[in-house]
């Protein structure tokens, strides 16, 4: 609705403002008739004023200043004539000056001046600066660009060009280059600033009128080219530098672009073609990227290769130019082909050929400055690219890589890891995983030269984590490839050494296991034998990778693998495969574990796994539950002895449909359970002179319950009955050590049981003979 | 009834013709009502003559105690009307008293006459020339008439004129530097100069160049001032950015001018101002004032610009 009213209100002051020429022109008409000039300079200065308006779009007053400009041409006729007006034209041009208005003054100025020019009273680039100067007063962009493309139209005849018959004294083609240049120049600075206006929600819109207007900026350029005095002395001395420090609007540079290039091998080495060719290159990639629609444009001046082949004469002509000059060059070229020609790789890669030119030879980089180049170099395909490794095919690319020192390579392949985390793809096949890993050997294991003792932990931890990171986004939907993936990656990270292993062993095992839940989840598809990619397979490929932590050592990381494969293998049926990294686990248990924290965690671990195993039969899962319990009661200290020995009690009793459930034996580590805590509590006494706390009866208890309520028939309520009373005996004892904590625990587990009571119903009944 | 016309009817017509009326310069003079007249033009130290003629109306003779010419000068405050207080005041005296039945024409002078200001027409003051031909009769009361002209002096350019250059600025907000070429301008000079924008944080519209007449009248407590934009000039149109300088380019002819007065006879001054006003989008002006000095340049050099 706001949209079409301001198109709406935009006709209707676009309207207004033709009447309003209009109705001044009648009058502006009858006195130029009556060769009245004060009367038609009245009157044309009210016309002028309609082109004050700030409300119609570069469109629309694109109309308008049509309309005033015919009317301009008339009144051009009319001052040529002195006899009809009787003033001189020195006298005209200080008469129109009187206009309060500068916008219409300034009109009337180019129209007066361009008939000065004619009269040849005063020589053209004289009258040429002062209206190029004067029209420095118009700074709002719309109404300065047409003004001064008023003032480019009226003047372009009338150039002191050589030959031309205003030609003047001394350097005329100077004057005429230098004042088209700088309409130009203003004319750019009025268009640029065209951007920074306006509301943000308008932005597009005001980019779109920008880009008609565009052309009234380009008018200049062809009055320039068509200027004949330029020759190429003048182009490369005077017009070149002025273009190239200046905003030039790009599609001149584009089709200028061999005689530009072409200039700049010739110039001095003092100028710093550096910043001019860089800042070039991404004015040209803007300008490609502001429309699909010019993107044959380029391709038909062949842009690319005529840059390429003028860096290239440039380097040459210029041995001087340091090592980081040239690469900037080059990432400048380099981000001009990823803008405009993204689908093009071999030039990507032309341009890395082509720095690996420069640098072999040269010893590996220590100029930090050039380092820092060579890595913008490598990173620009990355943010360009969403299929990185695609981007990582080219052939140069490691080649460039191999010119930087350890430590930038490093930093490089944690930039290679972090585009790829940013873009979330996945990298697909085994072959562009082995590119990829080479890429970032500097992390995956050492590099001559330097050692990994001086690292600095934090970094390495961090280098290492992504590499972790970088495991999970290597993916394939077929497990074949996956597996060849897998296969790759292990064979990269088994060269990583003791330091990177506990990193990079687990992320590996995981994918491997992934693949191994995907491949069970098919089961029923694979047909045929001849399948590569089965779970046995893997299983092997997992346990060498597994073992390959043993020179770390890493045991207790080793033993979660172990027993997460261990899991992985009861979900495939696999018994053998599931028993064997049971023994591995136990086998690590009993041979490297040895800190008794360790041993705590590692046997909960364990006896938390067999738990949850069935695929076991009854001899296999008898010995292993019997070393599990085993070990529970050798632990070093009575609590845990006591906590692990309750949980071995889960390990007879599967409250699944048709798990192991073997009352009996429960009730005997429960006992025994009891029995420790008991012999904790006397040991508490002897040395301490006090029992402590009774939280492991109390935890006891609870285990009780739990199997009371799953209906073990050997825990009866009077045997909880004992156990409540003698905990209740025990804190009466002692009550002055009865910590808080065990209190608490003790009595919201008493009100569990009353509230069990009140519930009622069978489980209520099954409480009833509990007394409290 | 013819009698009684007769008596409302001036009895004579006098008329004032200068020597050299024919080549001397006339400009215009707006008169009390309205109406542009044109008159004379002289300067301090020239000798006003010419003759003065008068003629009785037909049959009629015309008695008198005396007629005498009289050159006055005068200022006249509006506020403080119908007093006058002439500065200059010298008389000829043309006849004895006697009677007159015929046209008679007397031939007068003033030479070398002292007319050190300039005939001005302000807001609240009025300075002006004027030639009073008064033919005295008793009872019957006299005849006056009045013919003015104007007085103009011109300065030679002055030895020392500096240009105005200052730099004004709201901190953080807007800061200029403004140039005018000279500070001491004659009535038909240029004022050339620029305004350089050292920060712009402000969204500037527009900025205009005004020429301000402050006429002060009277002294102490009874002074009173009037001050008159006299032109008002845009120099730019839009906003500016950093480091942009904007032209200056302001013909002074088109304005009417004077010099600049300063304690004309302990009555007024007449002062000159060039006023840079910045507008922005919210319509709040932003401005600096600065006096400069105008003055009368000879006709012969005012050509060169």
């Amino acid at each position: 609705m706001m949209i079409s009213n301001g198109i709406e209100d935009e006709e209707k002051w676009l309207a207004e403002g033709i009447a309003g020429i209009q109705h001044n022109a009648f009058y502006l008409h009858r006195a130029v008739d009556s060769n009245n000039l004060r009367e038609a300079l009245k009157y044309s200065a009210q016309l002028l004023s309609e082109l004050r308006t700030s409300k119609l779009s570069p469109h629309k007053y694109y109309e308008l200043y049509m309309r005033a400009f015919d009317e301009l041409r008339r009144l051009e006729m009319f001052f040529k004539d002195e006899d009809r007006h009787g003033c001189s034209i020195v006298d005209l041009y200080e008469l129109v000056q009187h206009a309060g208005n500068v916008l219409p003054r300034l009109y009337l100025l180019c129209t007066v001046g361009s008939v000065y020019i004619k009269s040849k009273e005063a020589p053209a680039k004289d009258v040429l600066k002062d209206l190029v100067e004067m029209c420095r007063a118009v700074q709002n962009p719309i109404r300065g660009l047409f003004l001064r493309s008023y003032l480019a139209q009226v003047s372009r005849d009338k150039l002191p060009d050589i030959g031309s018959e205003y030609e003047g004294e001394g350097d005329t083609v100077m004057d005429a280059v230098e004042f088209v240049l700088q309409n130009f120049t203003e004319m750019n600075k009025l268009w640029v600033r065209m951007q920074h206006q306006g509301p943000v929600r308008e932005k597009e819109k005001l980019e779109k009128e920008r880009s008609e207007l565009r052309d009234l900026v380009g008018k200049n350029l062809h009055v320039l080219s068509q200027i004949e005095g330029v020759d190429l002395e003048i182009y490369r001395d005077a017009v070149l530098p002025r273009v190239l420090e200046q905003v030039f609007p790009d599609e001149y540079h584009l089709q200028t672009l061999e005689t530009l290039l072409g200039a700049c091998p010739q110039l001095q080495p003092t100028v710093d073609l550096k910043t001019v060719l860089s800042q070039l290159m991404e004015r040209l990639s803007n300008y490609a990227a502001s429309s699909p629609e010019l993107l044959p444009e380029f391709l038909q001046v062949e842009a690319f290769s005529k840059l390429s082949n003028a860096i290239g004469k440039v380097i040459e002509a210029q041995v001087d130019m340091p090592i980081v000059g040239a690469i900037t060059l080059y990432v400048s070229l380099l981000s001009f082909t990823l803008r405009v020609h993204p689908d093009r790789l071999d030039y990507v890669d032309q341009v890395l050929g082509a720095c690996v030119k420069i640098l072999s030879g040269k010893a590996k980089l220590e100029d930090s400055k050039a380092t820092k180049q060579v890595v913008a170099l490598l990173s620009a395909p990355l943010d360009k690219y969403d299929d990185i490794v695609t981007a990582l095919t080219l052939s140069n690319y490691p080649r460039v890589m191999d010119h930087l020192d350890a430590g930038t390579n490093k930093i490089m392949a944690m930039v290679i890891i972090r585009s790829i985390m940013k873009n979330k793809t996945f990298v697909s096949t085994s072959d562009k995983v082995e590119v990829l890993f080479e890429l970032i050997k500097g992390l995956i294991k050492d590099l001559e030269g330097i050692s990994t003792d001086d690292l600095d932990e934090e970094d390495f931890n961090e280098e290492q984590n992504s590499v972790a990171c970088l495991m999970h986004i290597l993916y394939n939907d077929d497990p074949e490839e996956m597996l060849k993936i897998i296969c790759t990656v292990w064979k990269h990270i088994m060269a990583g050494g003791p330091k990177r292993l506990p990193f990079t062993v687990p992320p590996l095992v995981f994918s491997a296991l992934k693949l191994v839940r995907r491949l069970q989840g098919q089961d029923g598809d694979v047909a045929g034998e001849e399948v590569p990619a089965t779970p046995r397979k893997i299983f092997q490929l997992l346990n060498q990778i597994i073992e390959s932590l043993s020179v770390v050592p890493a045991p207790e990381l080793a033993l979660r693998l172990y027993l997460q494969c261990a899991e992985g293998a009861n979900d495939c049926d696999l018994e053998p495969v599931a028993y064997d990294f049971f023994t591995q686990a136990f086998v690590l248990y009993e041979e490297e574990i040895a800190d008794s924290k360790a041993q705590v965690t590692a046997i909960h671990l364990i006896i938390g796994t067999l738990q949850r195993m069935n695929v076991f039969g009854v001899e296999n899962r008898d010995t292993l539950t019997h070393k599990a319990t085993g070990y529970s009661a050798k632990l070093l200290k009575k609590p845990d002895q006591c906590r692990a020995v309750y949980a071995c009690s889960h390990l007879f009793w599967v409250d699944d449909q048709d798990g192991i459930k073997d009352g009996e034996r429960v009730l005997l580590c429960l006992k025994r359970s009891l029995r420790i805590a008991n012999a904790a509590q006397q040991m508490a006494n002897v040395t301490r002179g006090s029992s402590g706390p009774v939280t492991l009866f109390v935890e006891i208890l609870n285990k009780y319950l739990y199997y009371f309520e799953k209906g073990n028939p050997q825990i009866t309520a009077s045997v909880i009955q004992g156990l409540i009373d003698l905990i209740k005996t025990e804190m009466q004892s002692d009550s002055a050590t009865g910590g808080p904590a065990s209190d608490a625990f003790f009595t919201s587990t008493l009100r569990y049981i009353q509230f069990q009571k009140q519930k009622g119903g069978a489980m209520g009944e099954k409480y009833e003979p509990i007394k409290l | 009834m013819n009698y009684i016309i007769g008596a409302f009817k001036p009895a004579c017509n006098i008329s004032v013709t200068f020597s050299d009326g024919k080549s001397r310069k006339q400009v215009a003079l707006k008169k009390e009502n309205g109406q542009t007249v044109m008159v004379p033009l002289f300067q301090s130290q020239e000798t006003i003559s010419g003759k003065i003629s008068v003629e009785p109306v037909s049959g009629k003779k015309v008695e008198h105690n005396g007629i005498k010419v009289e050159l006055l000068g005068q200022i006249e405050m509006y506020f403080d009307r119908g007093n006058f207080y002439d500065f200059t005041s010298l008389v000829r005296e043309l006849d004895v008293p006697g009677e007159i039945y015929e046209r008679k024409t007397f031939p007068f002078e003033f030479s070398t006459v002292e007319m050190p200001y300039e005939t001005y027409n302000g807001v609240n003051v009025r300075l002006r020339y004027v030639l009073k031909v008064t033919i005295s009769r008793g009872y019957a009361g006299s005849i006056v008439q009045y013919q003015d002209f104007v007085v103009r002096n011109y300065s030679p350019p002055p030895s020392i004129n500096n240009s105005i250059k200052m730099e004004v600025g709201i901190e953080d907000c807007l800061h200029i530097e403004f140039e005018y070429n000279k500070s001491k301008y004659h009535l038909k000079d240029v004022i050339i100069g620029k305004i350089y924008f050292l920060l712009v944080r402000i969204k500037i519209k527009n900025m205009d160049l005004e020429i301000r007449r402050r006429e002060s009248t009277g002294s102490g407590s009874n002074t009173h001032v009037e001050t008159e934009t006299l032109a008002k000039f845009e120099l730019m149109d839009g906003a500016p950015v950093r480091g942009e300088s904007i032209p200056i380019r302001l013909f002074l002819s088109p304005y009417e001018l004077t010099p600049t007065y300063r304690n004309i006879n302990n009555k007024f001054s007449v002062k000159y101002y060039l006023n840079l006003v910045l507008v922005d989008e919210e319509d709040r002006r932003y401005f600096k004032q600065q006096e400069i000095t105008m003055y009368r340049l000879g006709e012969t050099s005012e050509a060169t610009l």
